[in-house]
């Protein structure tokens, strides 16, 4: 029943706070952020209580019919990964929330409206255990977003949104047809067509069907994590977003890509995914390094950030399809330090475009001087961007790759030159905006309190999980290690060489 | 001994304070917290030792709490305390301290002071931890620290491009000596399935034969490491452009600590090392190479920082050398030596550009001896001990030490025996020439400022140290005195001297310091009596001046091959060529689009016609078929 509450208190909170808009702004703005804290407060509660991870896996399950006719159910359900994931969500939400408390001057009911909607969806993406849902979910996201895009974004907003949600709609139909074709055959099977996850979970196929129902999830995830080279619609989507938008896709909706990953294309095809590993793996390693040379030369803040995020998506691909423990650890570390750093990073440029309405980085420098505070939080983010050890950055990254080399050394030797690229790129940032002798005879002034709020947490978390990470692997660990030992038991790549 | 863990937590609190509060503290606190800070540090850093030299133990260990503990790969917030670590603590919180002392008058006019004692501190603290560690990942860390406090010192006047450039160099090229040594960390944890380093120390032998593959290529990668941090062949290139920040900086980090993080590595890693002889070998000729080539390009520079920064690679190259003959202590014992006269000479050679009101060339400088006697004086005993003036200085000693162990070492040949003894003579031509310059001839700039009793204070101090520390390690013929090698014998094996050598010690330590003075005759010569004879020989090989001037092109050499195609596909690809896919995709669909539109011209016959053609195809094409 937590599980609803999750999903309820937003869509509530976003209704309530687009009507009371007409009277008020201001109370449209704190009931979205009570809203968050709410939601929060409550995934901590749960975190408290079982993080431990010697528990069962399924830490709370919800399930009621929604249409039993076609074996569709409301299934929620909440494990280590979605709890983190959720805790995720809710953090960076606030965040949005208040980073959009003086940017957003127009129709700011509507807005917050579609930031609780969006977090929602979000939400809703990491609970659900039912498939249909999964893609109602999938799609509820994908909406306001458009709308978040669109409305408030920068100058060139409508072009960005629509290329957002062609991109998101046209591999979210290729997810719906595999959902679709899972369903059927697991129908035809056992008799039973249901969409409910755990029983779709032993499906077994022949070969060319597996590989085309997971060919069709993968489609869905990897446009949304983005790898390359569906990775287009990012740039312009976080350049032009607002900068609460920004924050939801680089923070959350990217990791929609890999939480699908983990929990769908991995768990319901395991001979597929293997089957695919080493051209998934090399994927990411391009994306590691076609993103960073990419990043080292923009000349836009927002869309160099949303490049090092392409780079560092990379990982995770790579790292899930590295099949062990150490890198899949690294993975789930990396969906959250990612979240975090890239959104506090974009939180930087949208400050600074506040003050000086450019992004164009060539006519900043020297903002030290002025701005030290705001200096030092972006410093310690552009070095946890590149990987520096004792930020969590490097907890994930480090972990990913020493997973990897188990299995691929030579694309490991690969990815790990692209964090010598995160060094040139993220240095430059530094450079550009910060050092140097001052370009822009625009007044900087250093950070508000408002803004302090905001970044002081972000730069608190990031540090705390680069040196206190182990209540995070703990969390996974369980889940993490059941997908494996269950792989061993059931070899499920030979059976199907079998059918053959 | 139990105290060990406030050495690296002091500075490490220091930079937080400073950090958060250094705006808002008055001037007079920031040094008390930073310099302060550092020496209780050192203070703490005497307790200990003391404590640990009259235990009978050889190790002392601390958990402050687990890091990370992975599927089978575990990692905590350790420290391991031995003779090596110690050595390296003592010469970081002590040297460290000095430097701290200096700079709050060196820095005092400057902006950014709080600031400046803040990354030092937490300099301090990721040295301190890089040597402390139990385990690899968290000597990563360190190691990662450091790089990164000397990229933030480098370019701490950040408001000059160049300085920015220099810093984001040095970062940027150790990375890529950080990222072999990544590699390797990867191999050491698939073989021993763990990266603690006393666990590794003991397993090696046991799980590998001499000359086996595995602790070859480990040695190389942590060889890429250490020569990138070390600033050793191919990757010396940053250091000379890291004398961008102030000079403290370069004293500390840039000359005494930092830079012999790579020796430090492959001491400590000398269990993997002794398995891959032909990795030793290397290591000793990228030793011999680099101490050669940046000593001839040291001869050649104007700026006084610069000759200082590639005489530091050089002197690194001998302690490379050192272990690349197995010569575990001399190596270690060099590095102290080394860190008490370089930080000496730095620290001088701060004190007489900031005299000299920010002059950095020295045929603009010249007789200061009189204008600046503590300067000179100290500077003097620094210098002698660089050029390794024979029994008098720290420097001959360690010098002599490996020079013996290069010839008479198991592992020892000629060819580094020689280039060691030209690299020897090098170094004193280079050094005097330094000195010459600077100290005597003409006065050519006034000098501006006179160091008070806070920068002159640490440079007697370490004047006193760089003589006297050799003493504690003296020759077999020679009153033969081992402290400091049976100090360290728990953890570093002792180098075995073939036994026919033995009779021509003496022989070596003559040339050795016959070799030494008559650098210093010829320095005497081209700069102090015919000052004409260095001009003639410059411009009778201008193309050789300017080769080695450059640092033998490695720059150019790395610009052309690494960097320009680099900043060249990242700028023609500014605009994603992938995205010309999905225009692509849209201007196809709109040339469709605009095709199809066309025919909706609102005009029936054309529809008429349009359907007749149509029906007409469909009947054709029903009769083929």
């Amino acid at each position: 029943m937590t599980l609803l509450l999750f999903i309820i208190v937003l869509m509530v909170g976003g209704l309530l706070a687009w009507v009371v808009s007409q009277w008020s702004n201001l109370l449209s703005r704190w009931i979205s952020l009570v809203a968050l804290m709410l939601d929060l407060i409550l995934g901590i509660i749960i975190w408290m209580q079982d993080y431990s991870g010697a528990i069962d896996t399924w830490i709370t399950k919800y399930s009621h019919a929604w249409i039993p006719s076609f074996g569709i159910s409301f299934s929620l359900a909440l494990d280590g990964l979605s709890l983190l994931m959720l805790l995720l969500t809710f953090f960076l939400g606030i965040f949005a929330v208040l980073i959009s408390w003086n940017e957003i001057k127009e129709r700011v009911g509507f807005f917050h409206f579609n930031l609780l909607w969006v977090l929602a969806g979000i939400t809703g993406v990491f609970l659900t255990m039912d498939l249909f849902l999964f893609y109602f979910f999938w799609e509820v996201m994908l909406i306001p977003m458009y709308f978040l895009i669109g409305i408030w974004g920068h100058e060139n907003r409508r072009y960005a949104a629509f290329k957002f949600f062609i991109f998101t709609q046209a591999s979210g139909l290729l997810m719906l047809l595999a959902i679709l074709g899972l369903y059927f055959i697991h129908g035809n099977q056992t008799g039973t067509y249901t969409f409910d996850y755990f029983q779709l979970l032993g499906t077994t196929f022949t070969a060319g069907t597996g590989l085309l129902l997971m060919l069709g999830f993968l489609a869905a995830f990897v446009v949304k994590l983005p790898v390359v080279p569906f990775h287009t619609w990012l740039p312009d989507a976080h350049s032009q977003a607002p900068t609460a938008g920004s924050l939801i896709l680089a923070g959350l909706l990217l990791k929609t890509g890999a939480y699908g990953l983990i929990r769908f294309v991995i768990p319901l095809f395991p001979g597929a995914a293997h089957e695919i590993a080493p051209w998934a793996m090399l994927l990411g390693v391009i994306g590691i390094l076609y993103g960073a040379s990419l990043a080292f030369g923009q000349t836009d803040l927002k869309r160099l950030v949303a490049y090092t995020s392409v780079s560092h998506m990379g990982f995770v691909i790579l790292g899930v399809f590295a099949f062990n423990q150490l890198a899949m650890q690294g993975v789930v570390m990396q969906m959250i330090t990612h979240g975090i750093s890239t959104g506090a990073l974009f939180i930087l440029a949208g400050v600074l475009y506040e003050r000086i309405h450019t992004r164009d980085i060539t006519a900043m420098g020297g903002f030290w001087n002025k701005a030290p505070f705001m200096g030092t939080v972006a410093l310690v983010f552009v070095l946890a961007s590149l990987g520096l050890p004792g930020l969590g950055n490097f907890v994930a990254e480090f972990l990913t790759l020493i997973g990897t080399w188990q299995s691929s050394p030579v694309l490991t030797i690969f990815a790990t030159i692209g964090i010598v690229f995160a060094t040139a790129y993220s240095l430059r940032i530094m450079q550009k905006v910060f050092l140097g002798k001052p370009t822009s005879d625009k007044a900087v002034s250093d950070l508000s309190l408002r803004e302090k709020i905001i970044l002081i947490p972000l730069v608190v978390s990031i540090i705390w999980l680069g040196l206190f990470p182990q209540p995070i692997f703990n969390t996974v660990k369980q889940i993490i290690a059941n997908q494996f030992t269950t792989e061993q038991i059931t070899p499920i790549s030979t059976s199907e060489n079998g059918d053959k | 001994m139990n105290l060990l863990w406030l050495i690296p937590t002091l500075p490490f609190f220091g930079a937080l304070v400073l950090v958060l509060f250094g705006s808002q503290l008055p001037k007079k606190m920031v040094p008390i917290i930073g310099a302060g800070s550092v020496g209780l540090s050192a203070l703490v850093t005497f307790v200990v030792g003391a404590d640990f030299i009259s235990s009978s133990t050889t190790t002392y260990n601390f958990t402050a709490w687990q890091w990370l503990d992975v599927a089978g790969l575990s990692s905590a917030f350790a420290f391991h305390l031995d003779a090596l670590s110690l050595i390296f603590i003592f010469v970081i919180t002590f040297v460290g301290f000095l430097i701290h002392i200096y700079s709050s008058e060196f820095m005092e006019e400057d902006d950014g002071y709080a600031r400046f004692f803040a990354y030092l501190n937490l300099f301090v603290c990721s040295m301190l931890i890089l040597v402390l560690a139990d385990n690899l990942v968290l000597m990563y860390l360190g190691w990662e620290g450091v790089g990164l406090c000397s990229y933030l010192l480098i370019g701490f006047w950040y408001g000059e491009e160049k300085n920015g450039y220099a810093a984001r160099k040095a970062f940027i090229v150790t990375r890529v000596g950080d990222t072999a040594m990544a590699f390797g960390l990867f191999v050491l944890f698939q073989n021993f399935h763990t990266l603690n380093i006393q666990e590794i120390t003991t397993k090696a032998p046991q799980l590998f034969a001499v000359g086996s593959e595995i602790p070859l290529i480990i040695s190389l990668l942590l060889l890429g490491g250490a020569a990138g941090k070390s600033a050793q062949l191919p990757l010396q290139t940053w250091l000379p452009d890291a004398m961008a920040g102030p000079s403290p900086v370069s004293a500390l980090i840039h000359a005494a600590t930092m830079v012999t993080a790579g020796v430090y590595l492959i001491a400590r890693t000398h269990a993997i090392f002794e398995l891959a002889p032909v990795a030793l070998m290397i290591v000793g000729i990228i030793g011999a190479t680099t101490l050669l080539i940046a000593g001839f390009a040291a001869l050649t520079q104007f700026d006084l920082k610069r000759v200082l920064a590639y005489s530091t690679i050089s002197q690194i190259g001998y302690m490379f050398l050192a272990l690349g003959v197995g010569a575990w202590s001399a190596a270690i014992f060099h590095f102290m030596i080394h860190a008490f006269f370089k930080a000496l000479l730095f620290l001088a050679a701060g004190a007489v550009i900031m005299a000299l009101h920010h002059e950095h060339d020295m045929f603009k400088m010249g007789g200061l001896k009189k204008k600046l006697p503590v300067i000179y004086w100290t500077f003097l005993i620094g210098a002698s001990s660089l050029a390794a003036l024979p029994l008098i200085t720290g420097g001959f000693y360690s010098k002599d030490q490996i020079l013996w162990l290069t010839l008479a070492g198991v592992n020892g040949n000629i060819w580094f025996f020689l280039a060691a003894l030209l690299g020897a003579f090098v170094t004193s031509i280079y050094t005097f020439r330094m000195v010459y310059l600077t100290f005597f001839g003409q006065e050519k700039t006034h000098v501006h400022y006179t160091p008070g009793k806070l920068m002159n204070i640490p440079l007697i101090i370490l004047a006193a140290l760089s003589t006297l520390a050799g003493f504690i390690e003296l020759p077999h013929d020679f009153f033969h005195l081992t402290i400091f090698s049976d100090f360290l014998k728990p953890v570093l094996p002792s180098v075995v001297v073939e036994e026919d050598f033995e009779s021509i010690e003496y022989m070596v330590q003559m040339i050795a310091a016959g070799v030494s003075v008559s650098g210093v005759y010829v320095a005497y010569i081209f700069y102090v009596v015919k000052p004409e004879l260095a001009d003639e020989l410059k411009s009778s090989a201008a193309d050789l001046h300017q080769f080695w001037y450059s640092g033998w092109g490695f720059d150019r050499l790395y610009n052309f091959l690494f960097v320009r195609p680099f900043v060249f596909l990242a700028s023609i690809n500014k605009n994603d060529v992938v995205d010309r896919l999905y225009t692509g995709l849209v201007a196809i669909a709109e040339f469709f689009h605009r095709i199809f539109s066309f025919t909706q011209s609102g005009i029936l016959r054309w529809y008429i016609m349009g359907i007749v053609i149509g029906g007409i195809l469909l009947l054709t094409l029903g009769l083929i078929s």
